[in-house]
């Protein structure tokens, strides 16, 4: 992590505390995203499965269009980018231009849900019209409440972030660092997804 | 990256309530989660008990006569589900976990103590929630296993009870997973090595690992089949094209790492409670070790197992065949370290020795028809059967719970400071064991014999068997009357058990019996030999 050596060196000045461990939040938040992408893998498998097993029904409708998914992915991987950026700037002890990197980032995310929402409205296809059309809703719907919560989480840390009275500064990076783990992680599951949904 | 903690301020003690109003409050003290856990298990176990009651009463005759063919089936199911995420999984990992996990780090709480308060605090709203199903249109029917198609087509509220219910318990499950890995992983006092540690941190660790990569899976099977059940998607429905073995195929992926996250802490229990009574170190600590991460790694890869008449293709009976029969292995290397641990000590003959005794001889056997069970013309022969009931019972009540009372023995006198009277405690190993015995030996004969699992009315060639397990499940609900008598009275006026009864060299016992709020008066004790007994007894020759 980037604050590494300077909350060592915050240590080392507070000598009066006597008891002191490892910050091991991030430790915590990496076993609970291990367990989150368990569900994903759960769901991936069970639509490789059906993809494998079981055949589309005659007449059932199940075609996916490509560019709105890809201009998804863009969004996305645009979006780690711009988080990195607001991390370094923070580092920096640039708050207000870490704070325009992270509206912005929260923007990327708002556009990735309107785009998922408008290809929602313009499917041939309804959750309950066959198999294959029930899986594709839940496993993007499931992705697209983890974007929903990290875009939430996005606009609270730039809120923090703020120059007067924020709590979010170059001395206390976790939350934004907790964050950008996670948004990267979804951005990750989208390009699994993406992948097994769309191209395979 | 440190972050520092005041010791005061972990607990905020103004606020915290104190004596046993404590153990109903939103505490943050580790030790006091542990004892929530644990009674609140036993109530549920109680619950559930009484269910079991009504089976084997049920059964006791070969026509449905004592309740409906419905209500048996939700009394099934309530039996399993509760036992299962309500007694055995809060009990085996959450109560004995959090309340030895910090000691034996050389911690002062858990890593996370607020996550741990809510952990525990989500599972009596959803058992109460789970048990209150039964009066609404009634309880699921599907029994724990939940497999569609039945559990699409039986009454809609009670099953999506179950599901709720069964989520919350996982949640509350993969929270205190990530809790205990982070705490054997990053909370460990300086100079405490891994190879130091003690037993059950290595069993808890494993567990926690199986419940952080499986738990998840069921999570989202389960918000699958709920899909099923109320907006009418075909997941796992084979009318809207659905399929079926899906279910069950994600359904083992957890379902058969839950056995090891029931049985794995009690391995690390018993291996904590034999060599201090037997006066002996725990013989085989490096390959103990292995064993464990071996069952963890195997555990994971042999879910198929339960499936073999599921129409699962030949080139998968072959894998989980070989796949399960492997495990035999570290549990074959653990259950002869046990042995080993025991052989030539100076071994004194307690309750909680006697218990521990009882979960060898009772999970050696059920261990081997679980070997039997995993060659597939021997399974499909007996899938579904009585031999099945008989085998899981083995290894659950036989093993685990047989450890949860041992550990009771063993434990109770760290946390109350009082003895447990061992007159009422070998009585209660008596007519455990015997019942036990008594109630499920007779059901391999019975699943030979091809009386199915889960169904009211039985053959009446089978009624005598029947009768002797039913008398067997009489003897196993008296044997909680001499426990709960004794537990009552040594609470109040039991013999003062001093610091540390057992002279035991585990870190738990390095401390005031009942321990302080922050566990340890100054520093930790650096325990590097957990098990050093050989060499105490050599003094004192």
């Amino acid at each position: 992590m980037t604050t590494l050596d300077s909350s060592k060196e915050i240590q080392k000045n507070n000598s009066e505390v006597n008891e002191t461990h490892e910050d091991f939040r991030m430790f915590g938040l990496i076993t609970f995203l291990i367990a989150d992408g368990m569900t994903f893998a759960g769901f991936f498998a069970a639509y490789l499965t059906y993809k494998a097993v079981n055949p589309l029904p005659d007449g059932a409708i199940y075609e996916l269009e490509l560019p709105i998914p890809t201009l998804n992915t863009i969004l996305l991987l645009v979006s780690s980018a711009t988080f990195h950026k607001a991390g370094k700037a923070l580092l920096k002890g640039k708050n207000s231009d870490s704070q325009k990197w992270l509206v912005f980032t929260a923007f990327l995310g708002i556009m990735f849900l309107i785009c998922q929402l408008f290809e929602y409205f313009h499917l041939p296809f309804g959750l309950t019209d066959n198999l294959f059309a029930s899986t594709f809703y839940a496993l993007t719907g499931f992705h697209g409440l983890h974007v929903t919560l990290g875009t939430l989480m996005i606009l609270i840390i730039a809120w923090q972030s703020r120059i007067n009275g924020g709590r979010l500064t170059s001395q206390n990076m976790f939350p934004l660092e907790a964050v950008e783990l996670y948004w990267h992680f979804v951005d990750g599951i989208w390009v699994i997804l993406f992948i097994i949904l769309y191209l395979l | 990256m440190t972050i520092s903690i005041d010791p005061q301020k972990t607990n905020n003690e103004s606020l915290q309530p104190k004596g046993w109003l404590r153990y109903f409050s939103f505490s943050l003290d580790h030790k006091v989660i542990g004892i929530q856990y644990l009674v609140c298990g036993f109530l549920f176990y109680l619950i559930g008990g009484t269910l079991a009651s009504a089976i084997r009463i049920e059964l006791a005759s070969p026509m449905s006569d004592f309740m409906p063919r419905d209500v048996y089936n939700q009394v099934l199911t309530l039996h399993g589900t509760i036992m299962i995420f309500l007694w055995i999984v809060p009990v085996v990992n959450g109560a004995f976990g959090n309340y030895l996990i910090p000691f034996y780090v050389g911690a002062r709480d858990m890593a996370f103590p607020r996550l741990n308060a809510v952990a525990f605090w989500l599972i009596p709203p959803s058992g109460l929630m789970l048990v209150a199903s039964y009066f609404v249109e009634g309880a699921a029917q599907a029994g724990w296993t939940a497999y569609p198609p039945l559990s699409i087509t039986t009454p809609q509220s009670g099953q999506i009870i179950w599901i709720l219910s069964v989520l919350l318990l996982g949640g509350s499950s993969i929270f205190g997973g990530i809790n205990f890995i982070a705490t054997i992983i990053k909370l460990r006092r300086p100079g405490l090595k891994l190879m130091q540690l003690p037993m059950y941190c290595w069993a808890m660790l494993g567990t926690s690992l199986l419940v952080v990569l499986s738990t998840p899976v069921l999570a989202g099977t389960l918000i699958l089949l709920s899909f099923d059940i109320i907006a009418n998607t075909g997941f796992f429905n084979p009318v809207l094209g659905g399929n079926v073995v899906v279910y069950q195929h994600l359904f083992w992926f957890y379902s058969h790492p839950a056995v090891y996250i029931m049985v794995l802490p009690a391995f690390g229990l018993v291996s904590e409670i034999l060599p201090v009574h037997a006066r002996k170190p725990l013989f085989g600590y490096t390959t103990m070790v292995f064993s464990i991460m071996g069952i963890v790694v195997l555990g994971l890869v042999v879910w198929a197992h339960h499936m073999f008449t599921s129409g699962t293709p030949p080139w998968m009976r072959l894998f989980f065949t070989i796949a399960t029969a492997f495990i035999a292995v570290p549990t074959g290397i653990k259950f002869f370290n046990w042995v080993a641990t025991l052989w030539g000590g100076r071994i004194s003959i307690n309750s909680a020795m006697l218990f521990s005794c009882g979960f060898i001889i009772n999970f050696v056997f059920g261990g081997i028809t679980g070997v039997a069970l995993a060659q597939v013309p021997f399974d499909i022969h007996v899938h579904d059967t009585y031999f099945v009931v008989a085998h899981f019972h083995y290894i659950v009540y036989g093993g685990t719970v047989f450890i949860i009372f041992s550990s009771i023995y063993h434990w109770f006198p760290k946390v109350t400071g009082k003895m447990l009277n061992e007159k009422f405690g070998i009585l209660h190993f008596i007519i455990t064991f015997i019942g036990f015995n008594l109630c499920f030996a007779p059901q391999h004969w019975l699943g030979l014999n091809g009386m199915p699992r889960r169904v009211a009315e039985y053959d009446p060639q089978f009624q005598f068997v029947n009768q002797i397990s039913s008398l067997g499940a009489l003897l196993m609900a008296i044997s909680t009357i001499p426990f709960l008598i004794n537990v009552f009275l040594s609470v109040r006026n039991g013999k003062d058990a001093g610091d540390n009864p057992w002279n035991a060299l585990t870190p738990e016992w390095l401390t005031s019996s009942p321990p302080p709020v922050e566990n340890w008066e100054g520093e930790a004790p650096l325990v590097e030999e957990p098990y050093g007994y050989g060499k105490e007894i050599s003094e004192q020759k």
